[in-house]
């Protein structure tokens, strides 16, 4: 369980999280929605320990994240990053198994690659992939090995910032599909974010909305369309008028 | 206009000087303190002194060599003017293994490599590799900063060894080939009137000019601007500060080294 009590944090004289509070229970899937610039990623680099809040408590099954080991409590995460954020020095495959070439998950390079592979036929590619570099790969298949990478060490939570943007309408289908059976088959806790509907529809349990910083509305993703919120109306039916203010 | 505002601009100008100076500084000792702690990366290490160190031989040695030439020329022509045309090998000897060597061979590497590191190291922030290799167990510093930071350090007073001894054979050639020297004579004027500190002291002069190298890479790319421009100012940076660093240590080096 992951839970966020009363987060603050602003860069400068912008104040990004005012007071953030979530709970995701263990082996759900959370999906963050809100504009641009509401704070959603800065809340999962906070929960990361990337970026460190002014004021507030995260605890993950009750122990506060900034005591205790940090390679300890990373070891439990991955991450699939918005761009894919791959090493570009490296080949696929060694991109996939970073984690387990080096530290605490060591193993030989022989048994790693074989892990690599098949974690990068679970996300549908080939082994031919394998041997090539990032810059060589579509967008899509960036963010596939990105994701194999992710779940290449068995992590119990996995974090998905804007999984599907800069990808066309099938291949994000393709990958919020991939993301959902990944999430059930290993029983992780996840917490997405997007702005992206047809990614809550299919990836989310539970769905809040950031406003200004803070948590709008909060609940099962079955309630959202009735959710009587007048923000949330406004961002899930893409209207341009109502509460949240836009520029234009 | 408020007659004290040049003033408060001289005074935040210094201020942001002195910040940026602590910066550096706790960068540095940051990077220097994962030295004696592990884990380390060994492979990242030798990448890092391929890429500076082997790398770098052409540009150095190229630079060396014209560098002896135009010396050899200068000294001559200078020499002749009080018939002290002999004191060009011992001068183009002292003058390359003191000065030029390390001071050319730290311009020329600092134009290659921490150009490159900054664009690297920011490239890899705005796309956040940086953040991925952390979520990923593994400390920046460590795996990015210390291997090339370490790298430069190690692989520069070998580059300035080279350079060095090209620069010296470029004298030697123009010497022999232009003005007439005797091969021989050249040479042994060479060996005799140099000596060991001479070398030395620009070795030490290059280990100090590849840290400020790597360095100064390494920081202005951890600490680089979002997007193309972000790391387009990173780069930049990295290269002016060093150079200007360099000529300053040498100077102060030089300072410690040779004033009586």
């Amino acid at each position: 369980m992951i839970e966020l009590t009363n987060i603050h944090k602003r860069f400068g004289a912008n104040k990004v999280l005012q007071g953030t509070s979530l709970t995701v229970p263990k082996g759900s899937s959370l999906v963050i929605i809100g504009g641009s610039g509401t704070g959603k990623s800065v809340t999962l680099k906070c929960i990361l320990g990337l970026v460190k809040p002014d004021s507030g408590t995260i605890k993950i099954e009750g122990r506060d994240i900034s005591s205790g080991d940090r390679d300890a409590f990373l070891a439990r995460f991955g991450m699939l990053f918005q761009g894919g954020a791959l090493f570009d020095s490296m080949p696929v495959w060694q991109n996939v198994a970073f984690r387990l070439q080096r530290g605490a998950l060591k193993r030989p390079a022989a048994e790693a690659r074989e892990i690599a592979i098949e974690k990068l036929r679970r996300v549908g590619l080939a082994p031919e992939v394998a041997d090539r570099f990032p810059a060589e790969l579509s967008g899509g298949m960036q963010k596939r090995v990105s994701l194999a990478r992710a779940i290449a060490a068995e992590p119990e939570i996995i974090f998905f910032d804007e999984p599907t943007t800069g990808l066309d309408p099938i291949m994000s289908g393709v990958i919020n599909e991939l993301i959902r059976e990944i999430v059930v088959e290993m029983g992780v806790t996840a917490m997405t974010i997007t702005h992206d509907m047809t990614s809550v529809d299919t990836i989310a349990d539970k769905v809040a909305m950031l406003h200004r910083g803070t948590i709008q509305w909060c609940g099962p993703r079955a309630q959202m369309a009735q959710s009587g919120d007048p923000y949330v109306d406004q961002f899930v039916n893409g209207r341009a008028e109502g509460p949240i203010e836009t520029l234009r | 206009m408020n007659p004290l505002s040049p003033l408060a601009a001289v005074g935040r100008s210094v201020l942001a000087l002195l910040q940026q100076i602590g910066q550096v500084s706790l960068f540095a000792a940051n990077t220097l303190s994962h030295l004696v702690r592990p884990p380390f990366y060994p492979r990242e290490f030798l990448s890092a002194l391929f890429q500076i160190g082997w790398l770098s031989l052409p540009v150095v040695g190229l630079t060396a060599f014209f560098t002896g030439g135009a010396l050899a020329l200068q000294i001559y022509a200078g020499g002749a003017r009080f018939n002290a045309e002999a004191v060009v090998p011992s001068i183009v000897a002292i003058g390359m293994v003191r000065e030029l060597g390390p001071v050319l061979g730290g311009l020329m590497v600092a134009a290659r490599v921490a150009s490159s590191i900054a664009a690297e190291l920011g490239t890899m922030k705005v796309t956040e590799q940086i953040d991925a290799l952390v979520t990923l167990s593994t400390d920046p510093m460590k795996f990015l900063t210390l291997p090339r930071v370490l790298a430069a350090t190690l692989a520069m007073p070998v580059l300035v060894a080279v350079g060095d001894t090209i620069g010296i054979m470029g004298g030697y050639l123009v010497a022999v080939a232009r003005l007439e020297f005797n091969a021989a004579t050249y040479l042994s004027n060479t060996v005799d009137f140099l000596q060991l500190w001479d070398i030395l002291s620009g070795l030490v002069k290059g280990a100090v000019f590849g840290f400020i190298v790597a360095l100064m890479g390494c920081y202005y790319g951890m600490t680089s601007g979002r997007g193309a421009q972000g790391v387009g100012r990173a780069t930049k940076t990295a290269v002016v500060v060093a150079s200007v660093l360099i000529l300053a240590a040498n100077y102060l080096l030089t300072e410690v080294f040779f004033s009586a």
